[in-house]
C-alpha cells in the first residue's frame, strides 16, 4: 500500500473514530451516573438526523440553522426520554430501567418509521463541507479534516466542563452517591437531566456530520453505530469519559484499517467491534481506563 | 430548635421506630445511644427525608420538615454526616469540602471557612488534592465532618463520628465536636461509644429497639446503672 493510501485511510479512520468518540460519551456519562446503559442513545442519534433533514429539505431553513434547531430539539429528546422512561423508575431494581431504556429504542424507532417512513432519505448536501480537497496526493472531504476538529474542540470543553466546574463537580459526586450529593444541596434530578442533556447534544453533533460524510438516513440507522459506540464506551472503561474518547478513536481507526489491510474482510467491518468486545470482556474486563476501585469501608 | 414526635418508621413489614419523641434545643450536644438496629440511623435519616415516616412529626423551629426535601436540608441550616463517612471517593479532598459548601453563593466567605477546616485539621490541608478515596478510614471521617461543616450548619447531625477510629482520632474527632459547639453550632450526635459521648452531652437519650427508653442529662445517664451495665461495661466509671 502507498504511504498516500495509508494517510487516505488513516484520516478515513480517525473522522470515523470521532464520531464513534461523540456518541460514545453519551454511553459513558449516563451510565456513570444512573449505571444505566441508555439503550434509546442510538435512536437519539438517528432522530438527530432527521431533525438536520427536516429543517433544510422541508422547513427550507439555511443548513446552519437547520442543524443548530436540530441540535437543540435532540438534547430536547434526550431530557425527555430520561423524564419520562428513567425517572419514575429511580428506585427500581436496574434490571427495570434496562428494559425500560430497551422499550424506548423501539419505540423511537417506530416513531420514527411513522413520522418519516420507511424509506431511506438523503441528508441534505452541505457544499462547505463535503467539497473535496487536495493536499499532496492526498484527496479528501473537507468534512474528514472538520470532524476531527470538532470533536476534539468539543471533547476538551466537556473534560473542562465535568472537571472545572461545579455542574462537573456535582456530577461527578452524583455519579459517587445519590443520598449523599443531595444531603450536600445537590439537586440529583437536575444534575442527571443536564447530563442526558450534554450526552445527545454530542450524539446530535456527531450525528449531524455523520449524516453529512454518509448521507443516507433511515429509521434504523441509529443501532449499529449505537451498538458500536457503546462497545467503545466498554472497551474504554465504561463510566470514564476519557475511556470512551479513547474507545472510539480505536473502533474507528480499527474498522478502517481493517478493511485497509485485509480488504477481502470487508464484509466483516461490523463484526471488528464485536470481537474486540469479546477480547475486552476476556482480557480487561473493566476496559482500558476503567480501574478497579478498592474503597475503605 | 427540633422536635420529634410519636415518630414511626417501618422498612417494610418491619418496625424500626415505634413512636419516639426527641428534642434538641438551640445550642446544646444532645446524644442518642443505643445499640445496634436500635434505629438511630432511621431517625437521623428521617429528619433529612431519606426516610419516609409513616407517622408522627418532626418539626424544625416549627416548621414541618416533612415538606421539606433533602438537597432543601442543609438551606435550612440541617446537615447530617452520613454513617460510614460517605465522601466521594473519586473526588479531591478540596472538591469534597467545597462540595459541602454547594448552596452557597459566598465566594470569600467559603475560602475563609476553607481555611477554618484546614486548621481544624491540619491533615486535610496536607492532602488537599489527593483523591477522598484514598484516604485513611480516620482521614475520610475528618474530611465527612469538614464537608459539612462547610454548609455551615445550624444543626448538624452526625451518624457515629467515631466508628472504627482509634481511641487517639475519637478523642481528636471529640475535641473538634466541642469546638464546633462552642462556635454556635447545635450538634445531634449517635454514638456507640456511650462513654465519651454522654460525656460531651447535655442532653442524651437511650434508644433500644426503635424507642427511647431512658433520657436525661448526660451527667445522669453516665451514673445510672441500667446504662452502665448495657453500654459502659464495667470497668468504666462515669
Ligand atoms: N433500608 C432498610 N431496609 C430494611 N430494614 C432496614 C433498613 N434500614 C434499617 N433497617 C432496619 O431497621 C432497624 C434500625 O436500623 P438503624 O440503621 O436505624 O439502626 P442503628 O441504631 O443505626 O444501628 P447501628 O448502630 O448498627 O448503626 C434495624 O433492624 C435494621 O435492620
Ligand atoms: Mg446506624
Amino acid at each position: 500500500m502507498s504511504f498516500e493510501l495509508f494517510l487516505q485511510y488513516l484520516t478515513n479512520g480517525i473522522s470515523l473514530g470521532s464520531l464513534y468518540a461523540l456518541i460514545a460519551i453519551g454511553y459513558t456519562m449516563v451510565y456513570g451516573i444512573l449505571k444505566l446503559i441508555n439503550f434509546a442513545h442510538g435512536e437519539i442519534f438517528m432522530m438527530s438526523l432527521y431533525f438536520g433533514f427536516y429543517g433544510v429539505s422541508v422547513f427550507s431553513m439555511p443548513w446552519y440553522i437547520s442543524f443548530i434547531v436540530a441540535i437543540g430539539m435532540t438534547a430536547l429528546l434526550g431530557m425527555m426520554v430520561e423524564r419520562a422512561a428513567y425517572k419514575p423508575l429511580r428506585e427500581s431494581p436496574r434490571i427495570t430501567i434496562m428494559v425500560s431504556a430497551i422499550g424506548v429504542s423501539f419505540f423511537l424507532q417506530n416513531l420514527a418509521i411513522v413520522l418519516f417512513g420507511g424509506r431511506p432519505k438523503a441528508f441534505p448536501n452541505v457544499r462547505l463541507l463535503t467539497e473535496v480537497m487536495q493536499i499532496g496526493s492526498v484527496s479528501f472531504q473537507r468534512l474528514t479534516m472538520i470532524i476531527p476538529i470538532v470533536t476534539v474542540v468539543l471533547l476538551f470543553a466537556l473534560l473542562y466542563l465535568v472537571n472545572n466546574t461545579k455542574t462537573g463537580m456535582a456530577m461527578r459526586a452524583v455519579s459517587k452517591d445519590h443520598e449523599t450529593a443531595r444531603l450536600m444541596g445537590v439537586d440529583v434530578n437536575r444534575t442527571i437531566t443536564i447530563t442526558f442533556g450534554i450526552g445527545s447534544i454530542l450524539a446530535a453533533i456527531g450525528g449531524i456530520m455523520w449524516g453529512a460524510k454518509f448521507p443516507q438516513i433511515a429509521p434504523f440507522m441509529g443501532v449499529m453505530p449505537g451498538l458500536k459506540c457503546f462497545i467503545a464506551a466498554v472497551v474504554g472503561g465504561i463510566g470514564n469519559i476519557t475511556g470512551a474518547i479513547i474507545g472510539g478513536f480505536i473502533l474507528g481507526i480499527g474498522e478502517i484499517m481493517l478493511i485497509a489491510f485485509l480488504p477481502n474482510l470487508t464484509g466483516y467491518r461490523d463484526a471488528f467491534a464485536f470481537i474486540l468486545l469479546i477480547a475486552i470482556l476476556l482480557f480487561r474486563p473493566t476496559g482500558i481506563m476503567g480501574e478497579k476501585i478498592s474503597e475503605k469501608v | 430548635m427540633l422536635k420529634i414526635e410519636d415518630l414511626k418508621v417501618a422498612y417494610g413489614g418491619i418496625q424500626a421506630l415505634k413512636g419516639i419523641n426527641l428534642e434538641v434545643e438551640e445550642g446544646k450536644i444532645v446524644a442518642l445511644i443505643g445499640a445496634n438496629g436500635a434505629g438511630k440511623s432511621t431517625t437521623l435519616r428521617s429528619i433529612v427525608g431519606l426516610v419516609k415516616p409513616y407517622s408522627g412529626s418532626i418539626t424544625y423551629h416549627g416548621e414541618d420538615l416533612s415538606k421539606i426535601k433533602t438537597k432543601d436540608m442543609v438551606r435550612k441550616g440541617i446537615t447530617l454526616v452520613p454513617e460510614g463517612r460517605r465522601v466521594f471517593g473519586n473526588l479531591t479532598v478540596l472538591e469534597n469540602l467545597k462540595i459541602g459548601a454547594f448552596y452557597r453563593k459566598d465566594e470569600k466567605e467559603i475560602k475563609k471557612d476553607l481555611e477554618w477546616i484546614y486548621t481544624l485539621f491540619p491533615r486535610l490541608k496536607e492532602r488537599t488534592w489527593q483523591q477522598a478515596g484514598t484516604l485513611s478510614g480516620g482521614e475520610q471521617q475528618m474530611l465527612a465532618v469538614g464537608r459539612a461543616l462547610m454548609s455551615r450548619p445550624k444543626l448538624l447531625m452526625m451518624d457515629e463520628p467515631s466508628l472504627g477510629l482509634a481511641p487517639l482520632i475519637v478523642k481528636e474527632i471529640f475535641n473538634i465536636i466541642q469546638q464546633i459547639h462552642k462556635e454556635g453550632v447545635t450538634i445531634l450526635l449517635i454514638e456507640q461509644n456511650a462513654n465519651v459521648s454522654l460525656k460531651v452531652a447535655h442532653q442524651a437519650y437511650v434508644m433500644e429497639t426503635g424507642k427511647i427508653t431512658l433520657q436525661g442529662t448526660g451527667k445522669e445517664l453516665l451514673t445510672n446503672e441500667d446504662v452502665k451495665k448495657a453500654y459502659l461495661g464495667e470497668s468504666v466509671h462515669g
